[in-house]
């Protein structure tokens, strides 16, 4: 699904943000990915949606690699690979409803079947009645619950969190986690940073892995 | 369809950011309606008075009529040349007491009609060259029974040196003015495309293609273009009615000129869009 295979990443101004990290996130997996910040979590995030291109190494995302594919197709990719952020990167001035149809609409997807779809999804996101609320009117559990529902819009292989709960309270961390177990349950892998160890604990299944200064110290699943 | 459902809705949900582009493009272009009033009515002043060019050739009194009909014949072939009248003495002397009637007293006394019977040549319009004028006179002047062609030499070249400083200046002003309303609209544009960086960054990562991310962008551009044109052609109408009204006649400008000035408002603003939206496909 995920595979960095000895990749490292130098930024001009930056120096190293990873070396030699080579991990391999697999079908139907979830993935904690830990460490404190500056660790290369967010760096981590970027090269598995080709955001950004390492330095050196490779990086293969459900089968395009990093030095093959160019920035115009990129757009095959994003449409395997769903993403969450912290900050929810909703667009303002749009309803929930409009949030999510936007990505239905930008992809293809055929005009009748956008307003359906998007309500499907809001309803599996449990936001049904919130459809029509502009997102500014939302609270932030609800917002990240729509920026998951968009990210589940073009039903991903994988969906990549990065800090997703970091800008939640407890209740809201919780609905959003559940949602992600609920999600991966059905098969689709998740790949989430946290540098919340006490969220990782709650959810001992998971794969844990930990980044330290740019290297990986830590894979549960080779302990 | 989606393209321009999203060009219309972006004027709709920022119309201060839009509305201020157009009117950034529209002044831009207003200054140009301006050139181009002015040059239009340059023009127009100066072919007016290049219609009055023509040659007059004038003939000996003893020039005989078939001569004169040889002469009127031949030179109404040159392809430049619209018409050839013959003027006669008694003509002459008639058009002269007319036209300079503060002289009549002395053309009325005259025992002796002084002057000379003359072919006066017409050109046709577009061919009234300081180049053909003189061929023409030259042809004239090769017949033994012309005393002399005259077409008022200082005035037509410096009509001619008017009308190439009138070019000369209209085309670096035009170009100067065309390149800082270009960057004033690209400006103006690069600020609405900017304040929607987020939208486009979103549509990058939800795996939409770079097409279909920047036609919106460019129908809204052109939308922006076709808007600021349409307003610095009210404000040059304006201009032009108060002109008129106050200081004095003025020509308006022709329809193709306004369509040319909206057409290429339309087109300076898709091209500002597609060059400011580049930086931002090249980022996610």
């Amino acid at each position: 699904m995920i595979k960095l295979t000895n990749v490292s990443k130098e930024y001009a101004k930056g120096g190293f943000a990873l070396r030699d990290v080579s991990l391999h996130v697999k079908k139907g997996e979830f993935v904690f990915l830990t460490g404190h910040s500056g660790s290369g979590k967010s760096t981590t995030m970027r090269l598995s949606h080709m955001a950004e291109r390492p330095t050196s190494g490779e990086v293969r995302v459900t089968g395009y690699t990093s030095d093959r594919i160019t920035q115009r197709a990129l757009w095959k990719i994003r449409r395997r690979v769903g993403f969450v952020f912290q900050d929810f990167r909703l667009l303002p001035g749009r309803t929930a409803l409009e949030n999510v149809s936007f990505v239905l609409e930008v992809t293809g997807t055929p005009r009748k079947d956008i307003v359906p779809r998007a309500q499907r999804l809001l309803t599996r996101v449990g936001l049904t009645p919130k459809a029509g609320s502009l997102v500014h009117e939302l609270s932030g559990g609800e917002q990240q619950r729509v920026a998951i529902a968009r990210a589940l819009a073009n039903s991903p292989y994988v969906l990549l969190a990065d800090e997703p709960t970091g800008n939640l309270d407890d209740r809201a961390t919780r609905g959003v986690m559940d949602l992600f177990w609920d999600i991966n349950a059905n098969g689709m892998a998740v790949l989430m940073a946290t540098h919340d160890l006490e969220l990782v604990r709650r959810y001992p299944k998971a794969r844990v892995l930990e980044l330290d200064n740019g290297r990986l110290v830590y894979d549960s699943a080779a302990a | 369809m989606y393209a321009i459902r999203e060009a219309l809705a972006a004027f709709r949900r920022a119309p201060v950011l839009t509305g201020l582009a157009s009117a950034m493009v529209g002044l831009a272009l207003y200054v140009i309606g301006l050139l181009g009033l002015a040059t239009y009515n340059l023009q127009q002043a100066l072919s007016t008075i290049e219609d009055r060019v023509q040659i007059a050739v004038y003939l000996r009194d003893d020039t005989r009529q078939s001569e004169i009909d040889l002469a009127q014949a031949e030179l109404g072939e040159i392809p430049e040349v619209r018409a050839v009248r013959f003027i006669s003495k008694r003509e002459a002397l008639e058009l002269a007491r007319e036209e300079l009637p503060e002289f009549s007293a002395l053309f009325s006394d005259l025992e002796v009609n002084p002057l000379p019977q003359s072919l006066e040549v017409e050109l046709i319009p577009g061919e009234r060259s300081q180049e053909v004028v003189e061929r023409i006179s030259a042809a004239a002047l090769r017949y033994p029974f012309v005393e002399d062609a005259r077409y008022g030499r200082e005035w037509v070249d410096r009509l001619f040196a008017l009308r190439r400083i009138g070019a000369a200046t209209t085309f670096a002003m035009g170009s100067a003015f065309a390149v800082v309303a270009a960057l004033i609209i690209g400006t103006a544009l690069r600020i609405a495309i900017f304040a929607r960086r987020e939208e486009i960054y979103v549509m990058r990562l939800v795996g939409a293609t770079n097409g279909f991310i920047r036609r919106p962008f460019l129908l809204e551009g052109a939308l922006s273009g076709l808007l600021g044109g349409g307003l610095a052609w009210l404000m040059t109408w304006a201009t032009y009615r108060g002109v008129y009204a106050f200081l004095f006649q003025l020509a308006w400008i022709p329809p193709t000129w306004i369509f040319a000035g909206l057409a290429s408002g339309a087109f300076f603003g898709a091209i500002a869009s597609a060059l400011a939206i580049g930086r931002h496909l090249r980022q996610v």
